[in-house]
């Protein structure tokens, strides 16, 4: 990603312009990525749904869940979401350093959703209840891996972002991506509210 | 040539403008009663499970919307104008797939009985 794009035939506009709206491009694209990635996300869950009584091994299925684990996963998010806010004001009002605070207590607490999910994940396939079982369990598998995946990538891309805000400080740029950033989260914990309201939730019922 | 824009004043994108502290917390809590309603009725059986399965699904789609205004800054002003079309485009390629799908599934599934 470049800092400076150079877009011919816009007239008469001053630097802060044009750097406005080149901002203000790259924040449309990224939401369009972003409805692109939840049409991903609602084929895993339709697939989760039509897979979802398939299985054929006659296998218990209603303690592979436990409440108490994702509703502390759910915690985690919606925590994660609340501290990049504190992030994006700190930001806003100019300071570095609460933004960066606020940004390492969300990695943090990504990190602990992560670590939960692995942990889930392992018990399940220890237990013999791996993807390989039967349709319910893929199909389970590749829609939560999928937004573990997606929630992992956001981690590495905090501890980018952390960088550059320690390097470069609050320009324009970074406050953008930081932006970016908040709107790619943000979306990461309304695929998880769909997650446990079409697979935990029901299951756990 | 002209230097690169380095800028003296900060571009006033409209989420400059909207990220305040505030709207963060109202919005965390309302996600947090919707996320404990749902779990609550799971976790006490209140209600019969049909009920609890509509409840969730409100539920769901409630907090869906009140993380896309309070946390993405989704609001009805022009600026956020091309957002919501690009959104409301997605929503329908969505419901097509995801509506599609299932019908069709469970249409074949229904059949072979």
């Amino acid at each position: 990603m470049t800092d400076a794009v150079v877009t011919a035939g816009h007239g008469d506009e001053t630097a802060a312009e044009t750097a406005e709206r080149a901002i203000d491009e790259k924040t449309y694209g990224f939401w369009i990525y972003l409805m692109s990635d939840a049409i991903i996300f609602a084929l895993l869950f339709a697939t989760f749904v039509v897979m979802s009584h398939n299985n054929a091994d006659g296998s218990d299925r209603h303690t592979l869940f436990r409440l108490p684990h994702t509703f502390a996963e759910t915690m985690l998010l919606l925590a994660s979401s609340t501290t990049l806010g504190c992030s994006g004001a700190a930001m806003a009002a100019g300071q570095r350093w609460r933004t960066l605070i606020w940004l390492g207590v969300t990695f943090l607490l990504g990190l602990g959703f992560v670590t939960m999910e692995i942990s889930e994940f392992y018990r399940m396939a220890a237990a013999g209840a791996g993807p390989w079982r039967n349709g319910f369990l893929s199909a389970f598998f590749t829609l939560v891996g999928t937004h573990a995946i997606h929630v992992s990538a956001g981690l590495v891309w905090i501890v980018l972002l952390g960088c550059e805000v320690t390097l470069r400080g609050l320009n324009p740029f970074v406050v953008s991506r930081l932006y970016r950033f908040g709107l790619f989260w943000h979306f990461l914990v309304i695929v998880w509210i769909g997650i446990f309201s079409v697979v935990y939730l029901p299951e756990i019922l | 040539m002209a230097a690169p824009p380095r800028l003296s004043k900060m571009p006033t994108s409209p989420h400059r403008r909207q990220s305040t502290i505030k709207g963060y917390l109202v919005g965390a809590v309302l996600a947090l009663v919707l996320t404990a309603i749902p779990f609550g009725l799971v976790a006490t059986r209140t209600l019969r499970p049909i009920q609890i399965l509509v409840v969730i699904g409100i539920a769901g789609t409630t907090q869906a919307v009140v993380h896309l205004r309070y946390f993405l800054h989704l609001d009805l002003k022009p600026s956020s104008q091309n957002k919501l079309i690009a959104l409301c485009f997605a929503a329908v390629v969505l419901f097509i797939l995801f509506g599609g799908t299932l019908w069709i599934m469970f249409n074949l599934n229904y059949r072979k009985m």
